[in-house]
């Protein structure tokens, strides 16, 4: 499985950033691999419009097969998740990345 | 001639002053009054009109043909305000973010993106005893202001010649929306309020104006509230005072009841005459 979180750093100890498509970094843990990867969403959520969607759309290239946010993805950018599979829980803006993976472990996020 | 009322902060007066100066213009002269407000379009509420006519309006948006597609996404790629997005195998569009500027159509090697209407808002034309309106009204929902205020402006245009005055009521703020609303107007009057944040937005916009390169004058609103900071400043940068619209409960009464503060409150029509000269000085009118 390889689950995405939007950050506000680069590391387990980072805060989750609560918006999706203005998110500072995207982090893709692969367990199968146990790498931590990170994504700077420098440009992504400068962009005047469409961050969202254009955040579904780098989603969608890495492959994730869940997504751990905090408010979840807009209008625009749930259009695409929505037709994909994947999974996306919500709820975790004022955890760190770390407790929000075990959060997600324990069954505690809710699905958006 | 055409004019156009404008100003940063939303909240300042642009209506009221549109709306009094329209009407009170139309007592001796052919007048048309164009809110281009179309998020929010509230020059009607101030004015006893009848509607001649309203009309749909429609903007132009891409449809994805899936079987003409090759998946080039060139289209993606050529559009500035992210609203194609390709996915697997698809071309996905987001008609709210969609600014209907046809690169992506008619880059399309393959025609795959054909151009089609959707409904975006309405105009309407009206008419009082005195003078002629014309408003576009965005529909709920809709986030490109641009296109309708345009195809306002265009109405306004083919049914109003050289001999009619055209008072153009401006959204607030400093953006495209504004930019459109000013940029084939003669003179524009940015109108404000003396206090701090009335000062901050003025800036903004004084910015703007400038740098669209249109002459433009200030009117102050409720003057004798907050500070003398907007006077030094247009002073500092040479900047005309058109008027100063008295602070008077008496026109928030007349605004809350609907009617044109001009008619009750004498300090206004004051400052209407004031506006007025200053106009035909300029050969505005």
């Amino acid at each position: 499985m390889k689950i995405a979180f939007t950050a506000q750093g680069t590391t387990w100890d980072c805060m989750i950033e609560a918006r999706f498509g203005r998110t500072d970094y995207l982090l893709l843990w692969d367990e199968e691999a146990q790498t931590l990867e990170s994504f700077d969403n420098n440009e992504g959520k400068n962009e005047a419009h469409g961050a969202g969607p254009k955040m579904a759309k780098v989603l969608l290239d890495l492959k994730a097969d869940v997504l751990i946010t905090g408010n979840g993805p807009g209008e625009n950018a749930n259009a695409i998740l929505g037709k994909s599979g994947v999974k996306m829980y919500v709820g975790a803006g004022d955890m760190r990345v770390k407790e929000a993976y075990e959060a997600y472990k324990a069954g505690k996020l809710p699905l958006f | 001639m055409k004019i156009a009322i404008a100003s940063g902060k939303g909240g300042t007066g642009k209506t009221t002053l549109s709306t009094n100066l329209a009407t009170f213009l139309g007592e001796t002269k052919r007048v048309v009054l164009a809110d281009l407000d179309v998020e929010e379009p509230n020059s009607k509420l101030f004015i006893d009109a009848q509607i001649l006519k309203t009309h749909d309006t429609f903007k132009m948006i891409p449809r994805w043909v899936s079987q003409a597609c090759t998946q080039c996404a060139q289209c993606v790629e050529v559009c500035n305000y992210n609203a194609l997005i390709h996915i697997a195998n698809e071309i996905l569009v987001f008609p709210n973010l969609c600014h209907s500027c046809y690169a992506c159509s008619e880059l399309c090697p393959t025609q795959a993106l054909p151009m089609e209407p959707q409904k975006m808002g309405e105009l309407t034309h009206w008419r009082s005893d005195w003078i002629d309106g014309v408003e576009g009204r965005l529909n709920i929902g809709e986030e490109q202001a641009v296109s309708l205020i345009s195809q306002t402006k265009k109405y306004v245009e083919k049914y109003f010649g050289d001999d009619t005055v055209k008072i153009y009521d401006a959204p607030p703020g400093t953006s495209c929306p504004m930019v459109e609303a000013i940029k084939d107007v003669a003179f524009v009057i940015l109108i404000t309020e003396p206090t701090p944040f009335g000062l901050h937005d003025l800036k903004l916009a004084v910015e703007t104006v400038r740098a669209v390169g249109k002459a433009f004058g200030v009117v102050i609103n409720q003057h004798g509230i907050g500070n003398d900071a907007v006077l030094d400043y247009c002073r500092a940068e040479a900047i005309d005072i058109i008027a100063k619209i008295p602070h008077d409960r008496a026109v928030a009464m007349a605004y809350a009841r609907g009617e044109l503060a001009y008619r009750s409150v004498a300090g206004f029509k004051e400052a209407l005459r004031d506006v007025v000269a200053f106009c035909e000085a300029k050969g505005l009118l």
